[in-house]
């Protein structure tokens, strides 16, 4: 690892001077992805700026039927919330499934969904679940905020605070794992809304995560594994690589959205 | 004294202590007074003309000492082949040199170019991304059949990529070739033997130390077997007196094979130790572990059998390409050949057999020996064959290997392919398999597995093996360039204690409890007062270190050798001081006795006289208490064994359970049960990684695609099933021990047992390793 100036600011206002005083500044919260890259000396930049000490950055709470948590709290955290398990198991479910013990009690869901590794799991959980980024300049829906293959809507000088994920019991996540990373090779949540059903679907596509339209219209009024039946998924726009082929990641996401409905 | 510790007791492991509780002592572990730290600066192109280096602004970084390139070993030898192969138009074998670092060209992903050493290891690192090489990259040579074809070269001196075309056994061609064309049936098949990375849980690590005021070289290396390792350094390649060179090969953890090698970086430690005056190391990254360390397997394999309409073989014939990488390692050139040629009969009374194998040189890391070394190759390729010729002629798998199984009363056996078979009862050891699989109650869960939507599939194989490693006299005429013999000194200490000084090297193996078990039960006494002592030139006697399921066959044989020495002498101290005839002498429980009479003296009392000699016959008996022997096995050993697997698999994603695992193995006698149990467990999981999730890829330009554990699928807990382990046991009849070796059984057993299970579910033969989830979907749906 190249030489890095440390920052832990008490306050976004001192996190934002940090930055904006930096050549080449990173947020740092759980590290999970960056510190491994630095380590590689795959990325050396100049100050690393811990968000973890921000005031109301980490921590759940519930804001009428909407789950709210802070940009640096652990996997290990949201996964062992007694109201996340209770309104929204899908989503404690999937974070306790995010890498192993280690790394679900340092990295964070602000880093993960900041990151968007095309195999991560949250952006599918925050997708499919309809949730709400929030930074320190504004609200950016799911659907908007997760661009492509490690990129997103915010701007370089933006810092996600809190995300608010609307409490869905009706909802699961299954994910079919790379065998040598056990990231997710296909995953897909699932998640009945009033609004219509939500399928979305990461570690395949060649932008990251996508919500599939044809099978959220098929879920639509039949909430059943079998209504996915018909339905072909194309692999046009899905990943080919060393541990899966476009083919197989479609045939995958076939088969984990019907084991997900039915987990529901 | 008691003899529970003894031959055939499960002690548990005197070593675990200070491995279970952080005490191990690794070469990473020792530091030295001024100690200097090195950094390598290696290719990212796998094929390359070096136009130039500059090392001008990495010296004047902090910290920095000095800088070797290529140009500063121009002069000294290269790290040689051991083992002089002839190709089939009696042409040798071609031996291009392979330098300390790389000069005019480098060769694959990882070559090191530059090394740098500083004052510390992040100095060190910083320094070698200052240097400024110029590199023009080549068109690499990375698929083996383009590079037989020619075009591109590795190696533009020996003007091919063929390092050799190898016929064994030559003579025999013919007549295979005329039984296999007038056989009423052939079964082909095509199967590749993937490459693998031997992953030690311990990176190479290397600490050189040059004194100055000696002029006395230490090497601290991880090695499976420093004698072999000073001797390349010394007559080959640095050309440092054997006698001013000391190699420490201190706890290492694990091997597999790819620690028995000299690397270059061992001899760029001690280079820049004598140009510092300073003690140098380095340890690998694990990145650098993955492009560095000797690479496993690698063949590429048509296997033909020949039969009869009832399943008689007839013959085996088989065209392979060996992937040797860009440069010859020590072994690499016997694996493909004598570890894997000679083999190629497997357990059957075939009568025909010939070998092809093509070493190919390419644009790759070099391949040499890993756990199995070329028995792995050769019985994944008879045994995928044979349960393909059984589903093609419609006879049961178990039965047509037991057809055509060598029958126990044909011992000595003389294989088609050239070896002795020793002994040995295959069809006892598939009767016990059998039972232990609980065959006849597999239609139940195949049927149960059915009702939920999965597949089930059975899988059984059969395997010998040639251990022991090796007769120098028939490896000699092999065109082995070294002695395969192993050596041990049994030293009494004056208090009764006992010191054995081996040369075989421990790293996971238990020898440090295996080997006194056998002192113990020879002299009577407490195997706790026997202490182990390997690893380090200066104390052991010249051995040849730990591979080839060899440890206790050929230097636990040397131990029993100098304790039979040892007991010659102490009856003739203890004849002296009862005044009878030493060969009145009997030593029955730790006394030695007047046989007949009470009369007796402890084996501690004979110590202490043989060290305190007063009134001794210094005429017919010198002082002192200590012998050490030499042992070279007459033949091969030769374990064997028959292994199934179980599997239940999801066909819609092709995820495969390994739900029951039984292996039963012939390893001879055995001296710790438990130690030979935890070593069949280890081979298992390397050959069931091997069969479903290992797997090394290059692309098209030379990159290694799997350089870390996100892409490089190691085989964890969750994948492997609880085994069931038997052992059958028919004695060696050529050592004194009567022991096979069951180092490599598990890994070599494994593979074929794993993939005949899955091609019995899904009923298509059409699956090469590793089997994983996509591969197994593809040859069920027929997809790409």
């Amino acid at each position: 690892m190249y030489a890095t100036k440390y920052h832990r600011p008490s306050s976004l206002d001192a996190a934002n001077a940090a930055l904006s005083g930096a050549d080449d500044g990173k947020l740092l919260s759980g590290g999970q992805t960056l510190l491994p890259t630095m380590k590689q000396h795959l990325a050396a930049p100049s100050d690393l700026i811990d968000v973890r000490g921000i005031e109301g950055m980490t921590g759940i709470c519930m804001d009428g039927d909407v789950i709210v948590i802070g940009a640096a709290t652990t996997h290990a955290e949201v996964a062992g919330n007694a109201d996340v398990q209770r309104l929204c198991p899908a989503l404690a479910s999937l974070a306790g499934g995010i890498g192993d013990p280690a790394v679900r009690h340092m990295g964070t869901i602000g880093g993960s969904v900041a990151n968007n590794d095309p195999a991560a799991d949250y952006p599918a959980g925050l997708t499919a679940l309809g949730a709400t980024v929030v930074t320190n300049k504004r609200e950016i829906g799911a659907d908007d905020f997760f661009t492509g293959l490690f990129t997103t809507a915010l701007d370089d000088d933006e810092i996600i605070t809190t995300v608010r994920i609307p409490a869905t019991a009706q909802a699961a996540y299954i994910k079919f794992r790379q065998a040598a990373s056990l990231y997710a090779l296909v995953g897909v949540f699932v998640a009945q809304h009033a609004s219509g059903a939500r399928v979305a679907v990461t570690g395949s596509g060649d932008d990251g995560v996508f919500r599939h339209a044809e099978m959220e219209a098929a879920l639509n009024g039949n909430w059943n594994a079998s209504a996915l039946d018909g339905i072909a998924v194309s692999s046009d726009g899905l990943m080919s690589d060393i541990h899966g082929s476009a083919a197989y990641r479609a045939n995958l996401i076939k088969v984990m959205a019907k084991r997900a409905v039915e987990a529901c | 004294m008691p003899k529970d510790g003894g031959i055939g007791a499960s002690t548990t492991r005197r070593e675990d202590i200070r491995f279970l509780t952080g005490r191990g002592k690794y070469t990473d572990d020792i530091t030295l007074h001024g100690q200097t730290y090195a950094a390598f600066a290696r290719s990212d192109v796998a094929n390359g003309r070096i136009k130039s280096i500059d090392t001008t602004a990495a010296a004047a970084m902090p910290g920095v000492l000095t800088i070797f390139t290529g140009d500063d070993f121009v002069e000294v030898g290269g790290n040689p082949a051991g083992w002089l192969i002839n190709s089939r138009d009696g042409s040798p074998m071609k031996e291009p040199k392979r330098p300390v670092l790389a000069h005019g060209k480098v060769r694959h992903v990882g070559d090191a170019y530059a090394a740098v050493i500083a004052e510390t290891a992040e100095q060190a690192l910083d320094a070698v991304a200052a240097i400024e090489a110029d590199i023009e990259e080549l068109p690499a040579v990375v698929d083996m059949a383009a590079a037989v074809a020619g075009g591109e070269l590795v190696h533009d001196e020996i003007e091919t990529n063929v390092c050799f075309d190898w016929g064994w056994i030559e003579d025999n061609r013919a007549a295979t070739d005329a039984a296999i064309k007038a056989a009423p049936h052939v079964t082909t098949l095509e199967l590749i033997n993937n490459r693998l990375v031997p992953n030690a849980m311990e990176p190479r690590a290397s600490t050189a130390d040059y004194d100055p005021g000696t002029g006395d070289y230490t090497l601290y290396t991880t090695s499976q077997n420093p004698h072999l390792t000073r001797l390349l350094i010394s007559a080959f390649v640095l050309g440092i007196p054997e006698n001013k060179l000391r190699v420490i090969a201190p706890d290492v953890g694990g091997g597999f094979g790819s620690k028995i090698y000299h690397y270059g970086e061992e001899a760029l430690v001690l280079a820049a130790s004598k140009r510092l005056g300073r003690p140098v190391r380095w340890t690998a990254s694990r990145t650098e572990s993955f492009l560095t360390d000797a690479h496993g397997r690698d063949h590429v394999t048509t296997i033909e059998l020949a039969c009869e309409k009832d399943g008689t073989f007839i013959a085996f014939r088989t065209e392979t390409m060996a992937n040797v990488g860009a440069y010859l390692s020590n072994f690499s050139t016997a694996t493909p050949t004598f570890l894997h040629g000679t083999l190629m009969a497997g357990n059957y009374t075939v009568p025909n057999v010939y070998v092809n194998v093509k070493a190919v040189f390419t644009n790759t890391a070099p391949v040499d020996a890993y756990r199995g070394a070329g028995r792995p190759e050769a019985t994944y390729s008879l045994e995928r064959v044979i349960d393909k010729a059984a589903l093609e002629l419609g006879i049961d798998p178990i039965e047509l290997r037991r057809k055509n199984f060598i029958q126990p009363d044909q011992y000595p056996y003389a294989s088609a392919a050239g070896l002795e078979y020793d002994s040995g009862n295959y069809d006892a050891v598939m009767d016990k398999l059998e039972a232990m699989m609980d065959r006849s109650g597999f239609a139940e869960r195949r049927k149960a597995s059915e009702a939920k939507g999965m597949l089930r599939g059975l899988g059984v194989n059969a395997y010998i093996e040639a251990c022991g490693i090796a007769p120098s006299n028939l490896v000699g005429v092999l065109g082995s360039r070294v002695g395969l013999y192993d050596a041990a000194t049994v030293r009494v200490n004056a208090t009764g204690n006992l010191s054995v000084m081996v040369g075989a090297h421990s790293h996971g193996q238990g020898h440090e409890t295996a080997f006194p078990q056998v002192v113990a039960e020879m002299l009577g006494i407490d195997p706790a007062s026997i202490e182990i002592v390997h690893g380090d030139t200066a104390k052991i006697p010249f051995g040849m270190g730990t591979y080839g399921s060899r440890s206790l066959a050929v230097c636990g044989s040397a131990v029993v050798r100098a304790t039979e020495k040892i007991i010659n002498k102490a009856k003739k101290i203890a004849a002296h001081m009862l005044e009878a005839s030493d060969t009145d002498i009997e030593l029955i429980d730790g006394q030695f006795t007047v046989a007949g009479t009470d009369k007796s003296v402890s084996f501690g009392e004979v110590a202490l006289k043989a060290y305190i000699p007063h009134q001794f016959p210094l005429e017919d008996i010198e002082p002192g208490l200590e012998e050490t022997a030499f042992y070279d096995p007459a033949n091969f050993t030769y374990p064997s064994g028959a292994y199934a697997c179980e599997v239940e698999l999801d066909p819609e994603t092709g995820n495969v359970t390994v739900e029951r695992f039984a292996a039963a193995d012939d390893f001879g006698n055995i001296i710790n049960p438990m130690i030979v149990e935890g070593q069949v467990h280890g081979g298992l999981a390397q050959g069931i990684g091997q069969a479903m999730l290992e797997q090394v890829v290059y692309d098209d330009s030379g990159q290694l695609l799997t350089g870390s554990y996100m892409d490089y699928t190691m085989p964890r807990a969750a994948n492997l099933p609880f085994y069931s382990v038997h052992h059958a046991s028919t004695v060696c009849p050529s050592n004194p021990l009567g022991i096979k070796g069951c180092g490599e059984a598990g890994a070599i057993g494994s593979p074929p047992a794993v993939i005949n299970a899955i091609t019995d579910a899904i009923g298509n033969n059409d699956l090469a390793m590793p089997a994983t989830p996509q591969a197994v979907w593809s040859a069920i749906h027929g997809n790409a």
